[in-house]
């Protein structure tokens, strides 16, 4: 379609005054300069004060706005960016919109330029039509062919045939008829009013049409028809309209024109055009309503069974989804509530056989201490009498007396651990002070560890160690760490080294005796493991010690950790946090003890190391540094259950 | 020294062999197997001292202690099977002032007896105060302005350990050789019920006390904070 031009030519001759007065305005200064120098410098000091407070002023506000318009655009970017992320349908809804604002754009681009083009044709059709009807009547003049010397020759031909074509036009004329006479015979073309009033034919013809047609009519062509949009240009200052030239050479010396006005058919377009955006716009819209609508339909029920999941993770065991219909989201809602149901079963069938287990070791530990009880004293009373007895006899006594006492710690550790096991265990949470635990817990050691040749050393703090712990449990499981440094310290001195920092306290336990072997770091927390079976089981134990110890630890949130290499001797920490079920970031002893000499002379291998505990801490802020190679080392090793 | 001791045991073994170990020790026994029948073998024989299985046939043996403790402030040990705090608690809360667990020794059992009966033992004159609290030392009365208080000989014996050196802290362990009379720790959990019991009956709201004071990681103390 040809385009109005008028705008740009407006624009044209206004800016052009502009730029010659800014051309002016660049020459003055030299002519002002010549005419009076210092005046001229006075004034320009004069004036840039004011500029200058201006200009001082005015950055800092400027950018006083710009830094806050800057923050508010983060802001706002930062915050669309964040609902972006987490809204499901407001990504689907502006995706949407986007390519469907993308598709209906291509596809009203593409209509237009359908539409236009076949009107442009049919436009074409009509008029060869027409001009062909025209071209007979005006052929059929006898004047035609006479040539056009004079002015007045010519004009006895144009007039009467220009009145006869554009009458035929009709009352509301569809066109107007435009006959030249060649350029070099008769200067001024002929025009007959016709549908645009006072078209200017010079400016609504365009000159390629007029080389074209009369290069055709030179040749000797005759009847070829040349079309060409123009905008009608009217005389009259109205505004110009599109249109179709069509040219066609009529004789030897004149060109007949067809101007078809195209009003009715740019107004066809332009309504197609508006259609289409409205159409286009209502589309989109409703595009987006939709997939909006969808989304939330599919959202809603899925943001649903989250918050489900979550008040089910929460321990509420009964929630539920409700199941609508029976389409797919029911069928998320249907799985979701057999799987929460499920979960509900196995946990009650679980805490049905914790109840049981507890009872049991209820049971048994009533039932079996009330006859040992009885069998103990009864083995007292004989114990006391077997000076009376013969040899034989006082020794049985003796030897049931001890095996009683074996029997009993047995039966205690046992019904401790099943009591771990069935979940029963229960921390009775007091504030007590380590250090007064571990000096306690060293009295049975002592005696021991005095038997051995050895001694147990403190290293205890200036102020007390202060934590929420089981008072009975701490010292058990300080107890049991104890005997046993002595019991594999090889009649060596052991160190109790007690620490607390803001978060935890820790005792280590510090034996140099025979150590411990790489793996075996793992193996002394199992039930019933011993470190050498061949070894003679001087002062008993049941084999529970380390494991009862262990879930004692972890009943406080707090971790139970060995180190150790063979002949170099061991460590055990033990690390529990000041506020009970605190979780643990770190201990406040070293795992590893620092006395250097430890190091076997293996080069650049250092120690190795072992972590065990509830959680398991980072290993290499732990044990120190940590190289696996050669002999020595050990494994970290995770969570145990 | 008395020595006649209440055995209420459903076991007909473990009464026979406690019955053998106290007539050693020089004690009288007498025996009771069902604790509907309890109160009133202990209201014909008048024991110095109870020896009470928790789990009995009939009343079990926390009801039997709060039976006896209606009527009686006479020293009550407990012989259980069971370990956990729960349990214990709940015994000593019922009124016992003792517990043993099965299994025992004869010797501990028998220290234990002796401990809790050695108090009768006559006490010098004696006048304490603390807080708006007076105790008669010799007349084993606690008053409250001028209103008698209703102690157990055991309860009696914390409040004048911890009023006879106001604002000095007491350890459990400390508080468990004075008062029970055990050089070996025993359980720290005797100290801590018997505190509670204390106070349920001498402190004005036992949720804030102002006369037997804890002092967290030690112990106990009397007197104002």
């Amino acid at each position: 379609m040809p385009a109005p031009s008028s705008a740009a030519d407006t624009q044209k001759g206004r800016s052009e005054p502009g730029a010659g007065g800014a051309a002016r305005r660049r020459s003055a200064p030299p002519r002002r300069q010549r005419q009076g120098q210092r005046k001229g410098w006075y004034k320009v000091v004069r004036q840039s004060r004011p500029v200058k407070l201006v200009g001082r002023r005015l950055p800092r506000r400027a950018k006083r706005i710009l830094r806050a318009a800057r923050k508010w655009q983060r802001e706002r970017a930062e915050e669309l960016r964040c609902r972006w992320r987490r809204s499901l349908q407001l990504r689907v809804v502006t995706t949407t919109l986007a390519l469907s604002a993308l598709v209906i754009a291509v596809l009203g681009f593409f209509l237009t330029q359908q539409i236009a083009d076949g009107l442009l044709l049919n436009k074409e059709r009509s008029a060869t039509a027409q001009v062909s009807q025209g071209l007979t009547v005006a052929e059929s003049s006898p004047l035609l062919n006479r040539a056009p010397s004079a002015p007045a020759i010519a004009d006895s031909f144009l007039y009467p045939t220009a009145q006869e074509l554009q009458n035929a036009s009709g009352n509301n004329g569809s066109y107007d008829v435009v006959i030249e006479v060649n350029q070099n015979r008769v200067t001024s073309p002929v025009y007959t009013g016709g549908v645009v009033d006072g078209a200017d034919p010079t400016k609504s013809i365009p000159f390629a049409l007029t080389a074209s047609v009369q290069a055709e009519q030179n040749s000797g062509g005759a009847s070829k028809m040349f079309y060409a949009p123009t905008m009608i240009v009217s005389t009259l200052g109205r505004a110009s309209q599109p249109g179709l030239a069509v040219a066609v050479p009529l004789g030897n010396y004149y060109q007949l024109y067809f101007l078809f006005p195209m009003r009715q058919e740019q107004q066809t377009l332009q309504l197609v055009q508006r259609t289409l955006a409205g159409a286009g716009l209502a589309l989109i819209v409703l595009l987006a309503v939709i997939a909006s609508l969808v989304t939330r339909w599919v959202v809603i029920p899925v943001r649903h069974a989250a918050q489900a999941a979550q008040r089910l993770t929460a321990g509420r065991l009964e929630e539920r989804m409700r199941v609508r219909g029976a389409d797919d989201l029911a069928a998320l809602a249907t799985s979701f509530n057999d799987m929460a149901a499920s979960l509900q079963d196995k946990l009650r069938e679980l805490e049905e056989l914790s109840k049981l287990q507890r009872q049991f070791v209820s049971d048994v530990s009533h039932e079996l201490r009330t006859p040992l009880t009885t069998i103990k004293m009864a083995a007292e009373v004989l114990l006391e009498a077997k000076d009376g007895f013969d040899a034989s006899s006082a020794r049985s006594a003796e030897l049931l007396q001890g095996q009683l006492e074996r029997f009993q710690e047995l039966l205690e550790d046992l019904l401790e651990i099943s009591r771990h096991d069935a979940n029963a265990a229960t921390l009775d949470a007091d504030s007590v002070d380590i250090c007064d635990l571990a000096r306690r817990a060293a009295d049975d050691a002592q005696q021991l560890a005095e038997r051995r040749g050895g001694r147990i050393e403190f290293r205890l703090p200036a102020e007390p160690c202060l934590a929420d712990a089981d008072r009975r449990r701490v010292e058990r499981i300080l107890r049991n760490l104890l005997v046993n440094a002595v019991e594999h310290g090889e009649g060596n001195d052991v160190v109790v080294t007690v620490a607390g920092d803001r978060d935890a306290v820790a005792v280590a336990v510090r034996d140099h005796g025979v150590g411990l072997k790489p793996g075996q770091d793992q193996l002394v927390f199992d039930r019933f493991w011993r470190a050498d079976p061949a070894r003679a089981r001087t002062t008993g134990g049941t084999g529970l010690g380390l494991a009862i110890a262990l879930e004692d630890a972890q009943l406080h949130g707090g971790w139970l950790q060995a180190w150790g290499v063979p002949g170099k001797g061991s460590v055990f920490r033990l690390t529990i946090p000041r506020v009970a079920g605190q979780k643990l970031a770190g201990s406040p002893l070293p795992l590893v003890p620092d006395d250097t000499d430890m190091i076997p002379s293996l080069g650049d291998v250092v120690s190795g190391g072992l972590v065990i505990g509830a959680t398991a801490p980072a290993p290499g802020a732990e044990t120190g540094p940590l190289d696996h190679a050669g002999p020595v080392g050990g494994t970290g090793v995770g969570t145990r259950g | 020294m008395k020595g006649r001791v209440l055995v209420v045991d459903d076991d007909a073994a473990l009464a026979e062999m406690l019955g053998i170990v106290l007539r050693g020790e020089g004690f009288e026994p007498t025996f009771v197997s069902d604790g509907d029948k309890a109160l009133d073998v202990f209201r014909d024989t008048r024991p110095d001292l109870v020896l009470l299985d928790l789990m009995l046939p009939g009343t079990d043996g926390i009801d039997v202690c709060r039976q006896i403790r209606t009527e009686s402030g006479i020293p009550i040990v407990m012989l259980t099977a069971k370990t956990d705090t729960v349990d214990v608690v709940l015994g000593l809360e019922s009124g016992a002032d003792d517990y043993l667990v099965k299994p025992f020794k004869s010797k501990e059992l028998v220290a234990r007896i002796r401990a809790r009966l050695r108090r009768t033992d006559e006490p010098a004159p004696e006048m304490l105060q603390i807080g708006d609290i007076s105790i008669d030392v010799a007349g084993h009365s606690v008053k409250r302005d001028g209103e008698a208080l209703n102690l157990t000989p055991l309860e009696f014996d914390l409040l004048v350990a911890l009023a006879r050196k106001p604002r000095q802290v007491f350890t459990r362990e400390v508080l468990l050789e004075q008062v029970w009379g055990y050089r070996h720790a025993a359980d720290t959990r005797l100290v801590n019920v018997h505190v509670q019991r204390l106070r349920a009956k001498i402190e004005k709201d036992p949720e804030r006390p102002e006369i037997v004071v804890t002092v967290r990681g030690v112990g106990y103390k009397a007197g104002p904070a």
